[in-house]
């Protein structure tokens, strides 16, 4: 059995995981996970990946969860460009500097307005305005940092080339994208680096990747979203209570 | 000038960045930043990191912030033993996944834990629910448990049986609640040991010298107002 990639493409690092190997060539089996049918809980997968969690990978013997690490495995294991995750020490000092800002003002924050507009209410939870409004100045923070400190006069966040930092900023940004939030418009910077980045993917495979997020809130008009399954629902109800 | 490592020891990953330069003898400066006056937000630190945080690195022209990234570019440079993160691919994703792993749950959690037990009440004179004190201590918990059941298991250390950043990121991080006074290693024999193995690997002076302000953290003198209504945003927004 060769590599094996665990993913839910609704997921942020599911996706920039996805995208990486499938830009790269490189050879794996998808194996979806359902999120919300409560195939993340399941015994199944519980031995794949005793942290339950998503994106996984698993190569022969060997498990790995955390998409940063996933993808830095498949950098070094695979024959992938160098840009992507440079040999160069200041470079790379980069990406990683980037990750660690990421953890702290991206990863969670931009997740939300999915959980407030869709997932929530498919539990019978809503989120008070508040907090709505709480996460759409944190989001606003986080976009004005990532655009002064990070992206600044540069073609992409770290430099002139695209990284793994890219990809997991591209598609924690879609995130809201795909629940209404433009928080590309009135960033024009910000926008010209999503069409660099999405141009040099590829529009095929960004729409391969980006489909099932970007159809989220048709799905969700059209009742086509199944009722999360009842052993998801402790899962669900503690990640709605970490929103600030 | 060589190499600058702007730091305060109150911090956790400042902790980290100190404990690895000093045991790998890397030569550097040591700039301190006094997180408790409001150090970090001077118009001077600014041109070192405008996003006002330690620990930052200066190296001649380069600046780096960021612990994880300090760490490895340290690791690089300075060519330290293997076993802080290995070559091998499998070794070294084991660490890639640890490090990613801490910084939403231990990391968060045991600076709650700080901050809710000791830092909000006796430097910023503001006081705690004690049901927001448990939740806090609560979700401390549960994540040490998965940090036995699922990091260490039986294992000398975190990934492997060398230490590794792993474990210096995750023992400075757990030392933030003991210095709030939280007995995170009783009734934790497992967990307690380890803590024994990394200490003797690290060497018992330099861990308890770079532990003396952590552990002192509960005598913190309270924050006059002008320092406290500066910190309190930035205060909130950490540890969201």
């Amino acid at each position: 059995m060769g590599l094996e990639l665990y993913l839910d493409l609704l997921s942020q690092p599911c996706r920039a995981v996805y995208i990486f190997a499938k830009k790269n060539g490189i050879p794996f089996e998808l194996r979806p996970v359902d999120i919300f049918r409560g195939q993340l809980v399941s015994k199944d997968f519980s031995q794949i990946n005793n942290l339950c969690k998503v994106p996984a990978l698993k190569d022969g013997d060997f498990i790995l969860s955390e998409s940063t690490a996933i993808l830095i495995y498949l950098s070094s294991k695979y024959p992938t460009a160098d840009h992507w995750y440079p040999s160069n020490l200041q470079a790379r000092a980069r990406i990683h500097e980037y990750l660690g800002w990421h953890a702290d003002c991206v990863r969670g924050t931009f997740g939300v307005p999915l959980w407030t507009q869709v997932l929530a209410p498919l539990i019978g939870v809503h989120l008070p305005e508040e907090k709505v409004q709480r996460n759409r100045a944190a989001m606003d923070r986080a976009l004005q940092e990532l655009e002064d400190k990070f992206l600044r006069d540069q073609a992409f966040l770290t430099g002139q080339h695209v990284t793994l930092a890219d990809l997991m900023a591209l598609e924690e940004l879609i995130q809201p994208v795909a629940v209404g939030f433009d928080l590309f418009e009135g960033r024009p910077k910000l926008t010209a680096w999503r069409e660099r980045l999405e141009a040099f993917l590829g529009m095929d495979l960004c729409q391969e990747t980006h489909g099932l997020i970007l159809n989220i809130l048709e799905q969700a008009a059209n009742k086509k979203i199944p009722d999360p399954a009842p052993e998801v629902y402790p899962y669900m109800l503690l990640r709605i209570s970490r929103i600030p | 000038m060589g190499l600058e490592l702007y730091l305060d020891l109150l911090s956790q990953p400042c902790r980290a960045v100190y404990i690895f330069a000093k045991r790998n003898g890397i030569p550097f400066e040591l700039r301190p930043v006094e997180l408790r006056k409001g150090q970090h937000l001077s118009d001077a630190f600014a041109q070192v990191n405008p996003l006002k945080k330690v620990p930052a690195l200066r190296d001649g022209d380069f600046t780096l912030t960021e612990s994880v990234a300090i760490l490895l570019y340290l690791n690089r440079k300075y060519k330290v033993p293997d076993h802080w993160y290995p070559q091998d691919l499998q070794a070294c994703a084991r660490v890639d996944e640890y490090l990613a792993w801490q910084h939403t749950t231990l990391r968060r959690n045991c600076l709650r834990a700080l901050w809710h037990k000791v830092m909000f009440p006796v430097f910023l004179g503001e006081p705690v629910s004690p049901e927001m004190l448990a939740a806090t201590l609560a979700e401390l918990d549960a994540t040490l448990q998965l940090l036995e059941d699922k990091f260490l298991q039986n294992k000398a250390f975190l990934t492997g049986p060398h230490i590794s950043l792993a474990d210096l990121i995750a023992i400075t991080e757990l030392m933030h609640p003991v210095g709030a006074g939280c007995q995170v290693f009783e009734g934790r024999p497992k967990l307690a040991a380890w803590r024994q193995r990394v200490e003797a690997a690290v060497g018992k002076d330099l861990f308890q010298e770079a532990h003396e302000v952590i552990l002192k953290a509960k005598d913190s003198p309270p924050a006059d107002l002008i320092i406290k209504q500066k910190l309190m945003p930035r205060v909130l927004a950490m540890i969201q």
